[in-house]
């Protein structure tokens, strides 16, 4: 059993990886930090992405032990700058 | 009524003070961000904000309505834009009418203080040589990070 996340990339962070969304497959039971781990682990580009990255699961700001479920919304938020 | 909104076309600044106002205020007072020539000493010729809509919305709703909340007055419009901007381009506005002149103020400048903190919302500035960079930001509260996960203390401030 897998878990088919979809994750958002915006600012800086999409610039960097030429891409604005992806789909990833995770093992079941994985949770925001495992996602980071397998982006990260693609190397270039995405090995730009910070180890603990800011993000918003279902667009709602979560921490990095947040458990992933199947359609699930992950964002990466870069430093915000509104204003 | 509490009225957020992101959006892509202009904001009309005097079209969002008159969404607020009611016969027991005895103030308006209309906050705009507007889009400046300079950065830390950079010519600055343009912007663009990117903006995560659907969570900006709701992020801006629950700001206003916290305001709402801890100031007394429910008559609040604010609304940010994003797309590319002009120098001069109101990028934000915040409207807001209370009673008395405490709790405008106090509405207003939580509420911007808010959408700077959390507002998932990235500025890109154009340099007159041509470079255009993203702005350094704020990392949101709520993500066990920053470790803070209190709200701007108003009360501190004289604010409240």
């Amino acid at each position: 059993m897998s878990v088919l996340v979809r994750t958002l990339f915006f600012a800086a962070y999409r610039d960097r990886f030429g891409v604005s969304e992806l789909s990833v497959d995770l093992p079941r039971g994985s949770t925001v930090a495992d996602l980071v781990a397998e982006l990260r682990g693609r190397g270039a580009p995405f090995d730009v992405l910070p180890e603990e990255p800011a993000v918003a699961v279902n667009q709602i700001y979560s921490f990095l032990d947040e458990p992933l479920m199947k359609g699930d919304e992950v964002a990466f938020i870069p430093p915000v700058a509104g204003g | 009524m509490v009225f957020a909104e992101v959006r892509s076309d202009p904001i009309n600044a005097a079209g969002l003070l008159a969404k607020v106002g009611a016969d027991e205020d005895g103030v308006a007072l209309l906050f705009i961000g507007v889009v400046r020539d300079h950065a830390e000493g950079r010519r600055v010729e343009g912007m663009r904000y990117d903006v995560y809509a659907e969570m900006a919305t709701e992020v801006l709703h629950k700001i206003a309505l916290e305001a709402s909340e801890r100031l007394g007055t429910d008559r609040i419009a604010v609304v940010h834009r994003f797309g590319e901007l002009e120098i001069g381009d109101v990028s934000v506005g915040i409207a807001v009418s209370s009673p008395h002149r405490a709790e405008a103020y106090g509405a207003s400048r939580y509420m911007i203080e808010e959408i700077k903190r959390r507002l998932p919302v990235w500025k890109k500035e154009h340099y007159a040589d041509g470079v255009s960079e993203w702005v350094e930001g704020t990392t949101p509260p709520g993500t066990g990070l920053d470790g803070s996960t209190h709200a701007l203390p108003l009360a501190d401030e004289g604010l409240a």
